[in-house]
């Protein structure tokens, strides 16, 4: 073994209660960072992941990019006009199924057209507005996981009946209504009918459950009181994290406002960076705190082996020598509390995702934890780094040692 | 000849609210082959001498040459070349690593110059101590030796890189007559046998009066240098 290395080595076996004790801080520090990281970004990816589901990736809606311009303005060249009212716009995606076809050609995922319209939901005397979706059955499948939130009925039952709707479980519970129930709608346009509830689903989110129906794309056109409107487009990526780019695309190409998923949730994502820059200086602390048990036994190495630190300098090694010996300790007990503390981090974070929950605002009752490579080799490398920093201020002060002035305070 | 140590108006006084001059005014050579004994009252200096000497510490005032070379302007890690190559230190405590084997202190020094491997660094070690009569305990650590045989042991080491000089300051200040002789006799056979050069302070005059040169110093002062009645009279 090289010298300084077996030195280094020795120094630190000799003393295996003070190194066992530096090196299980350091274990608990890299081992807990581990497991508040999985925790961290599991519930992240979990929480997105639901997000993503939940929402349509992309959603092209009958907004255009730019104002429509004013006739006027095509007409004649002038720098700017004023007193102009905005011509009245027919709502509605222009020819909405050659845009599907043609975005369908390229478009890596599923396409949906579907109707947003609002309605004042009237029930056993009660009023409520309601958000009605009209969709197309078949293709909402590939778009959304209404299907599979399905509780009672599915999608299909909309054709059961002429107007048929799917309410959502929470409304439904709210007002007593039950499948086969009728209830009657009136939209903004003025438009009353009759409907009846043909399922009901439950989606996991309050607002969607509490005010949300679905409805044929049919029904929806004539609670608008327009034939043949589609005034929103939903998109189903293959990819989610593709959105923004595929969106952008969509935009270009179709004129019309197209909003990913990361646009409309700009705020929360945000939210979430704001939760990753806590967690990763909590993370850091707690590995700061465990090079501090480095420090102290690097400390106290040097302040025991004065001695053999002059004895070593009087026989001609190096300062270099003398620093490497003791941050190589560091750098010891740093890899040795890393190694171990990636087996804690792996049980601990086990063990929390094996922890069941049973909680009435959730549907999930296991903590989502992610295990990635990277969480364990970046804790390693802040456990490291802060070792050797730790180690190399005791080794440097040991390396200026005067020998002499050790020798003579020795006889 | 060139000197293997040399003192050029060596002073050294050390910085403090009353500063205290520990050598002053040294000027001496050290040849090859000598055998030198430093005397002196205790607190005259004869320690501060021999760390100046061998670099160990450096003058306020002159210089020490070395094989005939400056050293005042070397860089630190230069005199610790030097020492590590050029001299060997004994001091009155062994000075030992306690974790390491006797065997593995005498080769530490072989491998921090490098050179040599550490199977044939620790041969080396091994036929060091056996010829210092220490064969049957190469295996053990230096608290398991007597204080005679440790300091054989930290003669030993002296001897690791095979410099031509070794400075011992008391070797055998803390060790009963027995063990004064064996470990005197093993510096003497460095000189007359192994063509060595030996510089030891003592207050043994004894001893001092079985050496060949005597260097006597009086508060920090050479107060007089000169051959002892053996050398003259083997001349
Ligand atoms: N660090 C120090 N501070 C003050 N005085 C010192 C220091 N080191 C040594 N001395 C003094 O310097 C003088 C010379 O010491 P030393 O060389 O050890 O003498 P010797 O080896 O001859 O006994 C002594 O008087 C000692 O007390
Ligand atoms: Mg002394």
């Amino acid at each position: 073994m090289n010298l300084i290395l077996s030195i280094a080595w020795t120094h630190v076996t000799h003393r295996a209660r003070q190194t066992l004790v530096a090196i299980a801080g350091v274990m608990m520090g890299v081992g807990f960072s581990i497991m508040m990281a999985a925790m961290m970004e599991g519930s992240q990816d979990d929480f997105i992941k639901t997000l993503v589901d939940a929402l349509p990736h992309i959603s092209v809606t009958d907004e255009l990019r730019e104002p429509t311009r004013q006739p006027a303005e095509i007409v004649y060249q002038a720098a700017e006009f004023h007193g102009l009212t905005p011509e009245a716009r027919r709502p509605g995606i222009k020819n909405p199924m050659a845009i599907i076809a043609s975005l369908q050609s390229w478009v890596p995922g599923a396409l949906t057209p579907s109707v947003q319209s609002k309605a004042v939901l009237r029930f056993a005397g009660r009023n409520l507005t309601l958000s009605i979706v009209g969709i197309d059955p078949r293709t909402e499948v590939g778009v959304s996981n209404l299907a599979t939130h399905m509780r009672q009925g599915t999608l299909v039952s909309l054709y059961r009946a002429s107007n048929a709707i799917l309410l959502g479980d929470r409304l439904a519970t709210k007002i007593g209504a039950r499948v086969n129930s009728n209830v009657t709608l009136t939209s903004a346009q003025g438009a009353v009918m009759t409907a009846r509830v043909v399922g009901m689903f439950h989606s996991g989110f309050r607002v969607t459950d509490e005010t949300t129906g679905y409805v044929l794309l049919k029904t929806a056109q004539i609670l608008e009181m327009q034939t043949g409107i589609v005034n929103e487009i939903r998109v189903r990526a293959r990819d989610p994290m593709n959105a923004r780019l595929i969106s952008e695309r969509i935009g270009e190409q179709t004129g019309y406002k197209s909003i990913s998923w990361q646009e409309a949730q700009e705020d929360l994502l945000s939210t979430i960076t704001l939760r990753n820059v806590l967690m990763y200086t909590i993370v850091g602390a707690i590995l700061l705190v465990a090079s501090f048990g480095t420090y102290n036994i690097i400390s106290t190495i040097t302040h025991e082996k004065i001695r053999d630190i002059a004895i070593l300098k009087s026989l001609g090694f190096r300062n270099q020598a003398i620093r490497s010996i003791f941050i190589i300790e560091a750098g010891l007990v740093g890899l040795a509390g890393a190694l171990l503390g990636w087996l804690l981090g792996y049980l601990l974070t086990w063990g929390v995702a094996s922890l069941e929950f049973k909680t009435p605002f959730s549907d999930y009752n296991h903590l989502p934890v992610l295990y990635t490579m990277k969480h364990y080799l970046l804790a390693t490398a802040v456990a490291l780094a802060s070792s050797l920093i730790a180690g190399y201020f005791p080794a440097h002060a040991a390396a200026r040692l005067h020998p002499v002035d050790i020798i003579r305070g020795a006889t | 000849m060139t000197p293997l140590i040399e003192a050029r108006n060596v002073t050294k006084i050390l910085a403090g609210t009353v500063p205290v001059t520990l050598v002053k005014d040294i000027n001496l050579a050290i040849m090859p082959r000598e055998f030198v004994a430093i005397t002196g009252p205790s607190g005259s200096g004869k320690s501060s001498l021999l760390y100046l000497l061998g670099l160990l510490d450096l003058p306020t005032i002159g210089d020490v040459l070395i094989d005939g070379r400056s050293t005042n302007v070397m860089l630190e890690d230069e005199r610790a070349e030097v020492r590590l190559s050029r001299i060997g230190f004994v001091f009155q405590f062994h000075f030992l690593l306690p974790e390491f084997s006797i065997t593995e202190n005498v080769a530490l020094p072989m491998r921090a110059l490098g050179g040599l491997s550490a199977r044939a660094a620790a041969s080396r070690a091994e036929e060091l101590l056996s010829s210092f009569g220490l064969s049957d305990h190469l295996r053990k650590t230096p608290d398991q030796l007597s204080g005679g045989q440790r300091q054989r042991v930290a003669v030993a080491r002296a001897l690791a890189n095979d410099p031509p000089v070794i400075l011992a300051d008391e070797p055998t200040g803390s060790l009963d007559t027995l063990a004064t002789s064996q470990v005197f006799d093993i510096l003497r056979d460095l000189v007359t046998r192994g063509g060595k050069t030996v510089v030891a302070v003592t207050h043994d005059l004894n001893l001092a009066a079985r050496m060949h040169r005597r260097i006597h110093v009086v508060d920090g002062r050479i107060a007089s240098d000169e051959a002892t009645a053996l050398a003259a009279n083997a001349q």
